[in-house]
């Protein structure tokens, strides 16, 4: 046989082994810590498929005309505003209007609480009424949200209960809130004496479940009307659903068993310094490190520890913070308290750069530390004086959250 | 009621074909090999459609003749495979008749992904006045860059098609229309036009479940070779030209409104315009047979303004293509065998906008490197094994996302 003729069936079995051994060639996958998306371990087949389903409709499903998208809208799918699961971007950043006190919202006749600032042709977009309170939101993160879901109301009440007797001027307290119709309150939830529940999700915690918060969201966001909320935001009037209920509780299990964010590099001393440093200034007091879920017929969420660094209160942050808008019972200056875990991956999800609090205004953690008046302020004092070595173990612990 | 449709016209096809080879009771061994009848120098990209391996059956005015490919791909995106996948990518059956002496027709029939998409992709009929002056009508292939005129599996190298040419141009993108084409040689040179006059693009372009601008979304228009919505000519335009020694060059555009800018006689919008552009160039270097094939295109669309920026106005891509033989001849008992080892780079950039709320520029944007070994038996029969090493960024310009693949693929005209 000739050597070129060797050569070529060399090359050709060659050709032919190598796909053999491509799972051996092939990238791993990235490591789980340095992503918010995937599920949470200890998920049973079922709900795995389920979860499945949910990850499909919540990051790929891109709503058209066709299937219900609008007439006015801020995106066209979830995974617009939430990237990888991540917190938004200022591309889709949004506008809610018209509620100044705890009154309620006064322009609801005017398309309010959401502004809709994107059409689909054919279409005007919503302008925002003269003279309407508001505020500009970026979607938050929405892993680990299953975690937050499942804290009892009782924890919640205990920790604002503590904070009466802060020496460092945090308070906190939830906000009360009605229920809509198909909203079910969990079991042993709280009432206050006006029959109000409390609210844990939101901007403002004026959100009281995931159900609630993707009824809303695929409505106001991106003009879907469902069976739970069949009102039009363009024509305001009540129209056949958009989408199946059956998709609804698919997407609201895949938000309840995303996976908590995971620390990384939690051995690093100098993080372990950061970590002493948030409780010693008083970040803890708000963004409690540690809450614990009920139960849940989910058993890989039922009561199990996790570390949100949140206590999911209100705080007021001062006039810094005080955008003039509210809802629920909230003031216009109190703000849920955000929780932290995910921080240090917001970049991968923002293009790069960093736009944290509701709307983005701060570029790093050193702006964002610094815009919490109010509560926030001894905190804030506390950081301020830190050397800067000490500031930069402090950041270093938050980016690895 | 669609497929209903599409099944008949395609055994019908089928049934066409078939019955030639009933009526002539003949084996495949007494097909007859339709040779070019002109010599390879004056070949242009335009000429892709006839200059084809037909088959032909004694003296009868048809020819006819197919391509078919099939692959196994093993694809792993940021580390994680789907397994081993093989896959039937594309059936094609192409007839050509001659009518007259200077009238004849060709017609294309695609099966993709076994049954799942059957497209007519072209079948027209061609008067010709002069050679620099012949007249088509019926369903033509747009001459829109040189992939979609000539994107036969049999002629490349690798298993999967440029993306630039498929994910942001359409190919094959194929209208209803007219038009005029003709070519004309001088010595060294070649020239060649076409110039038609069709139906166009649709809303589909930037109301699709893609989430970006797509030129391709309006295939999945079922009504697109009867009604044009936009009410509007569309025209697409090729220039070519050929130095024998150099290689070809070739400019095109093809551009009108694609929106329903009125409805009942009352205007609903204002007029918005899709354009592409394209550059193509491929040549084969003198005495190392190296070719070198590339194109790139710009397309832009006038997106309302109100609507989402994720659409974006203009969008960029093309892929170079470098093929090297580096074994020719005899081979395996093969007499005109050959071994080649390619490389084809791509980029595509859906998105060449700025964000409104930051100024930062938008993302949606790919680059993929595909490193092949192929092996032609025959000229009209490849091998190719490739290996894709891509990345992809999304919107923001976040992380990108890596995807690495092998593939083995099988194409031949038949």
């Amino acid at each position: 046989m000739k050597l070129k003729n060797v050569f070529i069936i060399a090359a050709l079995v060659t050709a032919g082994v190598l796909p053999l051994a491509c799972e051996r060639i092939f990238p791993d996958a990235p490591a789980d810590e340095t992503l918010l998306d995937g599920p949470m371990e200890g998920l049973t087949h079922g709900e795995y498929q389920q979860f499945n389903r949910g990850d499909f409709l919540f990051n790929d499903l891109v709503f058209t005309p066709e299937t219900g998208l609008g007439p006015i809208f801020v995106a066209t799918s979830c995974g617009a505003c939430h990237p990888g699961d991540g917190k938004g971007h200022p591309f889709t950043s949004f506008i809610r209007f018209g509620q100044d006190d705890g009154t309620g919202n006064k322009y609801l006749d005017q398309g309010a609480p959401q502004l809709q600032h994107r059409a689909i042709p054919g279409y005007e977009p919503e302008k925002l009424p003269e003279g309407a309170p508001h505020t500009t939101l970026i979607a938050p993160a929405v892993t680990g949200l299953g975690f937050l879901d499942l804290v009892p109301d009782e924890d919640l009440l205990a920790m604002a209960e503590a904070n009466k007797s802060n020496e460092d001027g945090v308070r906190g307290r939830p906000n009360w809130i009605n229920l809509p119709s198909y909203v079910k309150p969990r079991a042993n939830a709280i009432q206050d004496d006006q029959g109000r529940y409390i609210g844990r999700f939101g901007f403002k915690g004026s959100v009281y479940d995931l159900l609630q918060q993707t009824v809303d969201a695929l409505n106001q966001d991106i003009g879907i009307t469902s069976i739970y909320n069949p009102v039009d935001p363009y024509s305001l009037l009540e129209v056949e659903p958009e989408i199946a209920a059956t998709d609804i509780h698919d997407m609201v299990f895949y938000l309840k068993t995303l996976k908590a964010p995971i620390q990384r590099n939690v051995n690093d001393s100098q993080i372990q310094e950061g970590k002493a440093i948030f409780a010693q200034i008083g970040c803890e007091s708000c963004h409690k490190e540690t809450l614990k879920t009920g139960k849940s017929p989910i058993a890989a969420l039922s009561e199990k520890e996790f570390h949100p660094y949140t206590d999911l209160l209100l705080h007021d942050l001062g006039p810094e913070m005080d955008d003039g808008y509210t809802e629920g019972s909230a003031r216009t200056s109190e703000w849920r308290t955000a929780p932290l875990w995910g921080i240090g991956l917001a970049k991968d999800s923002q293009g790069g750069n960093m736009y944290l609090m509701h709307d983005g205004r701060a570029k790093n953690i050193d702006e964002a530390i610094m815009l919490h008046g109010g509560e926030g302020d001894y905190s804030r004092q506390n950081y301020s004086n830190l050397p800067e070595q000490e500031k930069q173990k402090l950041i270093r612990f938050l980016e690895s959250l | 009621m669609k497929h209903t449709y599409r099944y008949i016209l395609s055994i019908s096809f089928l049934l066409l074909i078939a019955s030639q080879s009933i009526q002539a009771q003949v084996d495949s061994t007494l097909f007859k090999r339709v040779r070019p009848s002109v010599t390879r120098d004056s070949l242009l990209n335009m000429d892709a459609q006839y200059e084809r391996p037909f088959l032909s059956i004694n003296k009868t005015p048809v020819a006819i003749g197919g391509y078919v490919e099939a692959n196994w791909q093993n694809i792993s995106k940021e580390g994680v495979s789907d397994g081993h996948q093989f896959q039937f990518r594309r059936f094609t059956l192409f007839t050509s008749a001659t009518i007259s002496q200077r009238i004849k027709f060709l017609a294309e029939l695609e099966f993709e992904d076994g049954t799942r998409e059957i497209a007519l992709e072209f079948a027209a009929v061609d008067f010709e006045f002069d050679p620099l002056l012949n007249f088509r009508g019926g369903i033509v292939v747009n001459p829109i860059g040189a992939f979609n005129q000539n994107h036969d599996g049999p002629k490349w190298e690798f298993t999967d098609r440029p993306i630039a040419s498929t994910e942001m141009l359409p190919a094959t993108w194929s209208t209803a229309g007219f038009g005029l084409y003709g070519k004309k040689n001088l010595q060294d040179w070649t020239l060649g036009y076409e110039a038609y006059l069709t139906s166009g693009f649709d809303r589909l372009i930037i109301e699709n479940d893609q989430g970006r601008t797509s030129l391709p979304a309006s295939k999945e228009n079922p009504d697109r070779f009867e009604i044009n919505e936009s009410g509007a000519i569309f025209t697409t335009g090729k220039l070519a030209i050929k130095n024998h020694k150099i290689g070809e060059l070739g400019i095109s555009h093809m551009g009108g409104v694609y929106n329903k800018h009125f409805e009942e006689g009352e205007h609903v919008d204002i007029k918005r315009r899709v354009d592409a552009f394209a550059l193509d160039f491929n040549t084969e270097i003198p005495h190392w047979g190296t070719q070198l094939i590339t194109e790139a295109a710009w397309v832009r669309v006038d997106v309302p303004k109100t609507y989402s920026q994720q659409f974006g106005t203009k969008q960029f891509g093309g892929f170079v293509d470098i093929v090297q033989p580096i074994v020719k001849g005899r081979i395996l008992g093969w007499d005109d065998a050959t071994l080649n080892l390619a490389l084809r780079s791509e980029f595509v950039d859906w998105n060449k906008d700025t964000f409104k709320e930051t100024s930062e520029s938008i993302g949606d944007e790919l680059w993929s490197f595909m490193p092949a070994i192929s092996f032609r038996p025959a000229p009209q029969t490849v091998l190719r094994f490739n290996y894709r090493f891509q990345k992809e960024r999304d919107l923001f310009r976040n992380p990108a996302e890596r995807t690495d693949g092998f593939s083995f693929g099988i194409s031949s005209y038949f």
